[in-house]
Order: structure tokens, then C-alpha cells, then sequence
């Protein structure tokens, strides 16, 4: 097996070479054939990469342990769930999924890509095609970079998976950021193409835009497993660190965002074309640049891999496509004039300008913050570390900032709103936020972000809520429809705009979420069994917990230390919560890896009783706890999900374009609008 | 792990036995690595990992929390002293530092005071987030300055384009008609495109 996979290794390196050298110097232009075979290179390199998988996970589920991938990452004992995120776990695996998944996508743009942008696809062929031998490079060149290498003997059982990756949400959470990270080189492509080809009207735009959507997508998922996985795993009762990993996958997430946004003038008015193809370019850079960080060690990090010199691979990847990109930007730069100038401040072009500001600034901030340690030092010679207090302090007020132009886009019109028009719009939402202020200030709320966040989040929800009854009353009334077809045909009419709101509502309620998760509590407690420790929540509830016991028993690949409580709440009794200490073994019983704790969770929609067992004292059963309520925490999860939901329905299939076309040939029989002078 | 059935009945009576022991209160009766266990003793008390000290009124204390959430642990975790030593057990270096605070709240040093102590130990690292103070301004003021002056340029750039637009119009001569001529390609353009709009 491990034969196999080193031979597609180096068939999918070959080909790629072979493939993107014709992409660049073949005459394609003049020979379909040549284009064909172009073609045909990628969906080979895709056909190798896919052999060296299938060749790393036959070893992963035989157990090959001569292999040091499957010895490092894998044991006999490990649940089989666990056997497939083990091929993603170490960094040789990751290099190998990253390389497999892109030369997927690549061979998937080729193949869904509609014919009218034949003349971008040998360049995107091109530029998916250097990627990939970058990444299936490094694992042929760096050192012990190779998921194939085999070792000298064969040992009995593995190392086996981290503890802490053994959870369902270390299944899922890597592959969906990866699939984020990879799946941005698509647009990228595409934008590399178009520049290539000089071929920069909207074409470009429409032939990757849900690319792009669909990157962002990957990302916002991954990002939101991200989270719950740190929540329910590592036992701090927190959601976000701002570690520089976790900041690596904020950087692109953002970038997209803002390009989702301006992308939308580039289509309606012919603007910030440079723009647009900056961001594109800036979004790949930041997946690549995530991608350093994590594998050079270069900033510390509890997420990053093993320090290796695979970052200078990504250094050197990272510089080179930095400047060959900007180059030909440069290049490009006359060609991507707007077609049209903003003709107003106070325009939903300009609303979206700003947005844009907001987003990028946030980014710079993040990556400024994550780098800042190193400037510091470079300057002052002193090490200094940027923690959540930097983070905090600087990225609320921009996030405020953001939240406040999330409201504030969809109100003005395009090209130049009137003083009427603002009046009209406005004065909703603004109540919404008065109101919302006025009752959280009774209420007894005095943090300033906190009111403002909350208040905010209240102007954009009725804003939301507004343009969703206006444009159902609208249909009511031209259509005779019923409140609930119309709601479905406005969104169904226009996916792209009301998906765009509905993932503007899980934008809402992650603020909300974050601002009412800084108002959880925390308890330390010792307990012995029957007695009975009280936590007072941010809500008002007091929560009893009565410790039942410890127990110890073994299940499936390790010892468990379980301690149970019974919870009441005001005096309800609400169920009983068990937090963990795991001891993982081998196959053979012998220890593995550091014990880990699991914690205890109940939640409803308004907080979560989150309970860590923090270890026996004396031996005995009495056990010393540290309790949690943490105020909002499900909405963390509820927020993904409609956010996920609002941009799979912004890109799904079909939709206006579609319609448009049919209604214009059908209107050409019935009438005609004379357009003196604009030629068909 | 199989169990005899003198295993069984030993497990069992040291389960019931705690029962009786604290007046029934509920207790645990799967005990199962290491048998032979006397009621209120785990098994294997090490499984868990290291034995942990009991809680002492500092540990919630909000004054001693407030100081270790500025400074970070010393074992590389990237977290607080508070919440390292609240979440991972494993950790050694944490309750030093806690009983390190403590020592100094003891001895009536300010929080300012603690910190001070922690930094002349330990370096500026030991903090959570650098102090807004020399070079480190920067690191606060850069991500905002650059927003607000770019936000302030682009709006004064907009704004600038449109007076000039509307001087320009005004430049006419009072009373004159307005010069007629008819629409360039790119109006042609844009009501094209609105036309289509309106269809769609």
C-alpha cells in the first residue's frame, strides 16, 4: 500500500507538472485539443491523489503500523469513527487531505463550469494544478514530510489519537475548515484567470461567486464546530481564545465576507473591480497564510502542529504567490477601471464600502494583534504576549462598528438615497434600538458594549424583519397571495438577497451570544458525596448541585473516572450531570497520553449548567468541581445553523437568472420596450 | 475486565455499605479497577490524574481571580492563570502561581503591586495583554486609527466628488437652457440594466 500511495504521489506530481506547464505555454487557444488535455491533466491528478487516500486509509483500517502516520495516529483500540478523522489528525495526513480535496474541486470547476468560460478554465486548470504540486511537493521533499514513510520495525499497537481530537466534533470541525481554506483557491483561480486572459468584465465574477459562497460557507461551519468542540472539550466553559490558529481561520472568513459584499456592486454597477480582485486574491494569501502559522511554529499555539521546517515551504509559497499576484494585479490595474462612479455618500454602494472597511479592518486587527508579538520584539527586543484582553479591546468597538452597517445596507437605496427614503427606512430600526435599549437599561444593564451590542442587534433584526414584510406585503397585494406563499416566493425569486439576511440574523445572534456569554459566573467547590454546593446564575436562577459519588470503570479504549450530581433548579429538580477523567490505553492496557477531563453540560436556551471535575482530593470520593453558568450558549450553535442555512440558500440552484430569461422570451410576444440608441 | 462472583458480591456489599454508612445518601456502587476498596476511597485514585488540593476561600476569591486573568500561565497554555488552573488539572504550574498571588495579596500588596512582581520575575510575556503604554500603543491604537482615517478619507473623497459634481452643474450660466445633448453609453447602459432590473 504504502508503494501505491508514494507511486500516486509522484504520478499526481508529474501530471500536475505536466498539466499546469501546458495550462501556461501550451497553444490551447489555437488546438481544443490542447485545452482537452488539459483538462484531462487535472481530472488525472485528481485520479492519483485519490489512489494515494484510499492507499493511506487502507493502511489506517488495517492497521499497517509499520507505516508512522497509522503508528502515530491510530491504535488497535481506537473507535473506527476515529480511524477516518485520524487521517486529517498529524500534519503528513492534513498535507495529503488538503492536496486530495483541492484536486477535487479542481477537477469539479473543469467539469461544472459552464462552456461560456472556456477560455478562463486552462488557466484555472493552471493555477489549482500549482497548488496541488505545492502541497503533494512538500510531502515528496520536506523533510519526513511523507504519510507513506515506513519504519524500521513494525510495533505491536500505535500511539493512538489525542484524546482530545476524540470527539465527534474533531470528526467533522478540521475537514469542514480545510474544505473552507481549500475550496478558496477555486476563486482564486479564477481571478488569476481572468487577469491571464484579460478577459475582466463580470464573467469571472458569475463562474466562480458560488465558489466563493461556498468557501465561506465551509468556513462558517468549520469555525462554528471549531467553537463548540473548544466548548465542550476543553473544559474552560469558553467558546473563542483568540489563539492565533483560531484568528488564522477568522482571517480569510472575513476577507470572503467582505468580497461576498462588494462583489454585488462589481455585478449591478460595474464597480470595485480592483476592489474585488484584491480581496480574492488577499482571501487565498490568508488560507495560505493560516496554513504557516499552524505548521511553522512560528507563533506558539496550542492548536499548531509539530514545529517543523515545512513553514518555510509555506513562507516561500506564501511570498511567491504573494508577489506574483499583486504583479499581475499591477499589471491588470487599467483594465479594471470601474465602468461607473459612486454618486453618493449616502448610497447603498457606499454602505457596502464601508462594510467592506469594517470587515478588512477586522481582519488587519486580528492579524495584527496575532503578529503583534513578533513586531514587538523585532522593535524592543522584549516578548511580550496578546491574549483576549488585547483582542477584546480592540475588535469590540470595530465589531460594533460592523454590527451597526449590517443594519444600516439594506436601508439605503442604490446609487443615492433621498432625506424621504432615509426617513421611511430608518425610523423602524431605530425604535427597534431605542427600545431595546430603554428596556435593558431598566432592566438594570449598565456595560456599555454590552447595551450598545444588544441595542444593535435589535436594529438589525427589525431591519431584517422590515424588508422581509415589505417585500411579502408587496407580493401580497400584486399577487393575491397568502402571507406564508408569498414569504416563499420572495425568498424563492431571490435567494442570493434573502439568504444574505438570514445569515445577517446569525451574524445578530452570534453578537448576542458572545455579549451574553461575558456575563457567566463561576464557582470552585470540593464536594463529598451528599452534600450539596449552590450556584447563583446570571438569570436569577440558583442552581443546587448534590454530589451522587465517583465512579471508575473501563470502557472502550480507556479508564474512566466519572463523577455524577444531581441538579435541581430553584428547587426543581432537573436531572443529574456526570463530568469525566479519561485515561486512554493501548490494546494492551499500558497508559496513553496524559489523563483528559470531559465536562458535564445542561443546557436550554437561556444557559448552561457546565460542570468540570476537576479531581479527586486525597484519594477519597470527595471531588473538587468548578461550576459554570454561562449565559447564551446555545444561541452560539442556533446562530451557525441559520447562518449556514441563509448561505446554502443564497447559492442554491437556480433562481432569478433562470426566471429572467424565461419572462424576457416570453415577453417579447406581448410587448416591447423601445431603448432608443442601446443596441441588443 | 471480567468480574468473578465473589468479585460481584464484594463490589456489591461495598457499595451498600456506604449507604448505611451515610444514612442513605446516593452513592456509586461500579467501583470496579482495583477492588478491594474501603466506602469513601476511589480505586485507583491516580486514574484521574494528580490528587488535587482542597478549595480555600481565595480560590473564589474576585480580587485574586480579577489579578490572575492578567497574567498568563507560565506552562505555555496561551491561558490565564485563573482559567488554566480551573480547566486543565494537569497543569503544575498554575496553582504555584495561584499560591504565588496569594502570597503577595497576603502580605497586602495591591493588585497593581502583584503584577509589578509577576513582570520583574517573569518578563512583560507573563501578562495576558500587553501594557498600553510606549511602543505597545501601537499594538492598541494601529487596527483603529487605520479604520477611522480610511473611513474618514473615503467619506471626505465621496463627499468632495459630489460637491464637485454639483459645482460643476452649477457652473451653467443663470437663466441659460441647460445644454441639451443626448444620453452617453454609459446612462445607455444603466437604464438597460434598470429596465432589466424591473422586468426581473
Amino acid at each position: 500500500m504504502t508503494l501505491l500511495g508514494s507511486f500516486a504521489l509522484w504520478a499526481a506530481f508529474l501530471l500536475g507538472c505536466w498539466s499546469a506547464g501546458l495550462s501556461f505555454f501550451g497553444n490551447w487557444r489555437e488546438n481544443p485539443a490542447t485545452a482537452l488535455a488539459v483538462r484531462r491533466g487535472v481530472y488525472a491528478v485528481c485520479a492519483a491523489l485519490l489512489v494515494a487516500t484510499l492507499s493511506l486509509w487502507k493502511g489506517i483500517f488495517s492497521h499497517d503500523f509499520n507505516i508512522e502516520y497509522v503508528w502515530a495516529y491510530t491504535s488497535r483500540n481506537l473507535p473506527e469513527y476515529y480511524l477516518i478523522s485520524a487521517f486529517w489528525a498529524g500534519q503528513k495526513g492534513s498535507m495529503l487531505f488538503w492536496a486530495v480535496v483541492l484536486s477535487i474541486f479542481a477537477a469539479l470547476a473543469q467539469a461544472l463550469t459552464s462552456q461560456r468560460h472556456k477560455d478562463l478554465l486552462p488557466y484555472v486548470a493552471g493555477v489549482t494544478n500549482l497548488v496541488v504540486i505545492f502541497f503533494v511537493g512538500v510531502m515528496l521533499f520536506a523533510h519526513h514530510s511523507n504519510p507513506f514513510e515506513r519504519m524500521a520495525v513494525t510495533p505491536p499497537d500505535g500511539n493512538g489519537l489525542n484524546p482530545q481530537l476524540q470527539n465527534p466534533g474533531m470528526v467533522m470541525h478540521p475537514p469542514m475548515l480545510y474544505l473552507g481554506y481549500i475550496s478558496i483557491t477555486i476563486p482564486f483561480a479564477f481571478g488569476i484567470a481572468a487577469m491571464l486572459a484579460g478577459k475582466l468584465d463580470a464573467g469571472w465574477i458569475i463562474a466562480m461567486r458560488k465558489w466563493a459562497l461556498a468557501s465561506w460557507i465551509f468556513l462558517s461551519v468549520g469555525i462554528t464546530l471549531g467553537m463548540w468542540w473548544a466548548y465542550v472539550e476543553l473544559g474552560w466553559g469558553g467558546v473563542w481564545a483568540w489563539d492565533p490558529v483560531e484568528n488564522a481561520s477568522l482571517h480569510p472568513w472575513l476577507v470572503l465576507t467582505a468580497f461576498l459584499h462588494s462583489v454585488m456592486i462589481q455585478e449591478k454597477r460595474g464597480m470595485l473591480k480592483r476592489w474585488n480582485m484584491g480581496l480574492v486574491v488577499g482571501a487565498f494569501l490568508l488560507s495560505i497564510f493560516g496554513t504557516f502559522i499552524t505548521r511553522s511554529g512560528v507563533i506558539s499555539s496550542v492548536h499548531s502542529f509539530t514545529q517543523s521546517d515545512i513553514g518555510y515551504y509555506f513562507l516561500a509559497f506564501l511570498l511567491v504567490s504573494a508577489i506574483l499576484s499583486f504583479t499581475l494585479l499591477y499589471t491588470r490595474w487599467p483594465s479594471l477601471e470601474a465602468e461607473v462612479q459612486l454618486e453618493s455618500l449616502v448610497s447603498r454602494e457606499s454602505a457596502f464600502l464601508f462594510n467592506n472597511l469594517a470587515l478588512v479592518g477586522i481582519a488587519f486587527s486580528v492579524l495584527w494583534g496575532t503578529l503583534f508579538p513578533i513586531v514587538s520584539e523585532a522593535v524592543r527586543g522584549t516578548k511580550i504576549s496578546v491574549g483576549p484582553p488585547f483582542f477584546n479591546r480592540v475588535n469590540v468597538p470595530l465589531g460594533l462598528l460592523l454590527l451597526f452597517l449590517t443594519g444600516v445596507g439594506p436601508l439605503i437605496a442604490w446609487r443615492k438615497a433621498s432625506m424621504a427614503n432615509l426617513q421611511r427606512q430608518f425610523i423602524l430600526p431605530t425604535a427597534g434600538f431605542v427600545l431595546t435599549a430603554a428596556v435593558l437599561l431598566v432592566a438594570g444593564l449598565r456595560s456599555f458594549y454590552a447595551l450598545m451590542s444588544l441595542a444593535l442587534a435589535g436594529f438589525v433584526m427589525v431591519t431584517i424583519v422590515q424588508e422581509f414584510q415589505r417585500g411579502v406585503r408587496a407580493r401580497m397585494s400584486m399577487y393575491q397571495e397568502n402571507i406564508f406563499l408569498a414569504l416563499v416566493h420572495l425568498v424563492e425569486r431571490n435567494r442570493r438577497r434573502y439568504g444574505g439576511y438570514i445569515v445577517h440574523v446569525g451574524i445578530v445572534i452570534y453578537f448576542v451570544a458572545f455579549t451574553g456569554l461575558a456575563f457567566k459566573t463561576e464557582k470552585s467547590v470540593d464536594l463529598t458525596p451528599g452534600e450539596t454546593a449552590t450556584i447563583h446564575s446570571p438569570f436569577g436562577y440558583d442552581y443546587t448541585l448534590t454530589a451522587r459519588g465517583v465512579s471508575q470503570y473501563v470502557m472502550l479504549n480507556r479508564k474512566v473516572t466519572a463523577a455524577t450530581l444531581a441538579v435541581t433548579r430553584n428547587g426543581k429538580r432537573i436531572g443529574d450531570i456526570k463530568s469525566e477523567k479519561r485515561q486512554h490505553m493501548d490494546s494492551f492496557g499500558n497508559d496513553t497520553f496524559e489523563p483528559s477531563t470531559e465536562v458535564g453540560i445542561i443546557s436550554d436556551l437561556r444557559e448552561d449548567l457546565y460542570v468540570v471535575y476537576a479531581g479527586s482530593i486525597d484519594g477519597t470520593e470527595r471531588a473538587h468541581f468548578t461550576f459554570h453558568v454561562n449565559p447564551m450558549v446555545s444561541w452560539f450553535w442556533i446562530g451557525g445553523a441559520i447562518l449556514t442555512l441563509g448561505g446554502i440558500l443564497a447559492m442554491w440552484p437556480g433562481g432569478p437568472q433562470v426566471r429572467t430569461r424565461r419572462r424576457r422570451s416570453a415577453a417579447q410576444a406581448g410587448y416591447s420596450v423601445p431603448l432608443a440608441g442601446v443596441a441588443e | 475486565m471480567t468480574s468473578s462472583r465473589r468479585d460481584f458480591l464484594q463490589y456489591a456489599a461495598l457499595g451498600v455499605l456506604p449507604m448505611l454508612w451515610q444514612g442513605g445518601a446516593p452513592q456509586d456502587t461500579t467501583k470496579k479497577p482495583g477492588g478491594g476498596v474501603t466506602p469513601d476511597r476511589l480505586g485507583e485514585p491516580m486514574l484521574g490524574g494528580r490528587l488535587v488540593d482542597s478549595t480555600d476561600k481565595w480560590d473564589n476569591d474576585a480580587g485574586i481571580i480579577a489579578i490572575e486573568q492578567r497574567l498568563r500561565c507560565r506552562c505555555g497554555c496561551m491561558l490565564d492563570v485563573y482559567t488554566c488552573r480551573t480547566t486543565d488539572f494537569t497543569c503544575t504550574y498554575s496553582p504555584t502561581m495561584h499560591r504565588e498571588v496569594i502570597a503577595l495579596v497576603v502580605a497586602k500588596k495591591t493588585p497593581e503591586q502583584v503584577i509589578q512582581a509577576f513582570i520583574a520575575s517573569d518578563g512583560e510575556k507573563v501578562l495576558m495583554a500587553p501594557r498600553a503604554s510606549g511602543f505597545n500603543i501601537a499594538g492598541y491604537i494601529v487596527p483603529g486609527v487605520a479604520v477611522t482615517v480610511i473611513g474618514l478619507v473615503l467619506a471626505a473623497y465621496l463627499s468632495r466628488r459630489r460637491t464637485v459634481a454639483i459645482a460643476v452643474g452649477a457652473g451653467a450660466v443663470p437663466g441659460a437652457p441647460a445644454p441639451v445633448s443626448g444620453p452617453d453609453q454609459e446612462q445607455l447602459d444603466r437604464l438597460k440594466r434598470a429596465l432589466d432590473e424591473v422586468e426581473s
